[in-house]
């Protein structure tokens, strides 16, 4: 058989391999949460805060923790966008391709994409103990924002980067100025938008070194966002550090909730991106 | 005014018809009689210290097809995109020289880029639809200008759509992606997209060249239709489309404009001998 052919099986056999690899892992986490989160969830889980004792064991529910990480995820989400749009777009279409400020603001959201949570908690933190701010509800909204900003910009500006140049050609004919391609620009990269989307999600979501400082934890649901919020990974972690087995299942059912709401949102913002990236060209 | 209307680019013809435009009474009545005007000067263009454009000196006929030939890299493209200045976003460029519109010069710090640009349709090589409905590509242009009547943009798209010969093909799927038609389509939608701005020009850049025969036709006959009311530029790679369409012709060679006047004039009567040559296949 000639060599080339074999180099085809041995590639081949190698990247099922790695497939089954990389697919084993997942299939072994989400089967040792279900196994072992399964039996403790309940209806009340979702629907009660933590009564008394709920951490030796007592009654009572993660409502707290669940309401607390939407708002969060909300809350840092839309001011993620807010800020890392007009960003991106500036990058893109206001510099030219060799700008040298463009080049450092990429390598500077290339570090920032890999700061650890905890810094930017204890970063957020050193500058609320100077505004005389108590862990709240905005404090965690806050941190998530900057955490997630980067992972914004940088898969936002991937996609954006491959805009091709007839397009914002063909909209300046028109009689555009730069501000008026953005309804164009933003149809094009929109699938771009909802993937970077889903990622800051996930990421928000599941952060829990970030919000210990600046959102804190509590028993009860955040009416303002002054008050503190609890977190699901938080949850999951006072739950698992519990010495009693029952409280321990409850942060597999923790876990469970919590990795059950990344997929809806994650089938929701793809079926979005279908409807919005029709139209792409 | 007769002498004015098409000359052969020797420096010296166009240094006197220069001195019209510096006079300005004549100049009023000149474009008092002239719906559209296009006139390039000692247009030098450089891209990083490569000089690009050579001592460019044109005038554009209204109402009329003006082809500009010549081989590949000798800045036909190049010229086509200075007339509506999308040459600025170009790394390293420098400009001197003048370009006038309408008895505005495009270079003037003055002169609001925006308008120029809208008096410009512009039909590039490849379709370039926008991420976009069919109806609101066209409505796009429209919107932007602040026509929002819905009733007027329905009755601005349903014209064009006709201009171009598209009407009957998508009138039952307006609200459907201009991505979902076959390219010759997108470029016909593209040219009403164009339309829907009132343009005085129609920039096309080898606008034919990425389509099918058959498409390609469609748009060459709508040109010769449409030079009825715009005055059209075609920058065009196949001489035979430019023998078939081609009332006025300009050829250029390595950026400077070697020949330019009336087709029939350039293609049987060529003054240059660079022109001839082209023209009879010695390079191409």
């Amino acid at each position: 058989m000639k060599f080339k052919f074999i180099e085809e099986k041995i590639a081949k056999v190698l990247m099922v391999s790695s497939s089954i690899v990389v697919i084993a892992f997942v299939l072994n986490i989400i089967y040792t949460i279900f196994r072992r989160g399964m039996p403790a969830l309940n209806w009340d889980m979702i629907s009660k805060i933590p009564a008394g004792g709920y951490y030796n064991g007592g009654g009572g529910g993660i409502l707290n923790a669940i309401v607390g990480s939407l708002y969060i995820v909300l809350g840092s989400t839309i001011l993620g966008l807010l800020i890392s749009i007009p960003v991106v777009f500036y990058l893109n279409v206001y510099l030219k391709k060799d700008s040298k400020l463009a080049y450092i603001a990429r390598l500077a959201f290339d570090v920032l994409f890999g700061i650890p949570s905890i810094v930017y908690g204890a970063f957020a933190f050193t500058i609320m103990i100077l505004l005389g701010m108590h862990t709240s509800l905005g404090g965690g909204i806050l941190v998530i924002t900057l955490l997630i900003i980067p992972i914004f910009i940088r898969s936002m500006d991937e996609v954006a980067m491959q805009l091709p140049k007839d397009l914002l050609d063909a909209t300046y004919a028109l009689g555009a100025t730069k501000l008026e391609t953005i309804k164009v620009v933003l149809r094009q990269i929109a699938p771009g938008i909802a993937t970077a989307t889903l990622l800051s999600i996930g990421r928000a979501i599941g952060d829990a070194a970030g919000v210990m400082f600046t959102a804190g934890f509590t028993d009860s649901i955040p009416t303002s966002i002054s008050q503190p919020a609890a977190t699901l990974p938080l949850s999951v972690f006072f739950q698992l550090s519990s010495p009693n087995a029952d409280v321990q299942d409850r942060a597999y059912s923790a876990a469970l909730i919590l990795i059950f709401i990344v997929l809806i949102i994650s089938l929701v913002g793809r079926f979005i991106t279908n409807q919005f990236s029709k139209n792409k060209i | 005014m007769a002498s004015l209307i098409y000359q052969n680019s020797t420096r010296a013809s166009w240094a006197e018809d220069f001195s019209f435009l510096n006079n300005d009474k004549e100049n009023k009545e000149g474009l008092a009689l002239k719906k559209s005007y296009l006139k390039v000067s000692d247009l030098n263009l450089y891209i990083n210290k490569t000089h690009i454009l050579k001592n460019v000196n044109l005038e554009i006929p209204d109402k009329k097809i003006t082809c500009i030939i010549g081989p590949s890299g000798c800045g036909k493209s190049t010229l086509l995109k200075t007339f509506n200045r999308l040459i600025d976003d170009t790394e390293g460029i420098k400009y001197t020289g003048s370009i006038w519109v309408d008895g505005l010069n495009i270079f003037d710090p003055k002169t609001e880029i925006t308008e120029i640009r809208k008096k410009m349709g512009l039909l590039s090589q490849r379709p370039c639809p926008l991420p976009m409905s069919i109806f609101d590509n066209i409505a796009f242009g429209c919107k932007m200008h602040g026509e929002h009547n819905r009733k007027k943009l329905n009755q601005i798209v349903e014209e064009q759509l006709k201009a171009v010969g598209l009407w009957e093909e998508v009138k039952d799927r307006l609200k459907t992606p201009a991505s979902k038609l076959s390219i010759g389509q997108q470029q016909r939608l593209c040219l009403a997209r164009g339309l829907a701005v009132e343009p005085e020009f129609i920039l096309a850049d080898e606008a034919t060249s990425a389509l099918d025969p058959i498409s390609s036709k469609h748009i060459e006959e709508l040109f010769v239709v449409l030079k009825n009311e715009y005055a059209i530029i075609l920058v065009t790679h196949t001489l035979r489309q430019a023998l078939r369409i081609a009332d006025h012709v300009i050829f250029m060679y390595l950026g400077e404009v070697i020949e330019a006047g009336p087709a029939d004039e350039v293609f049987n009567n060529p003054k240059q001998d660079l022109t001839r040559k082209y023209l009879e296949g010695a390079f191409s």
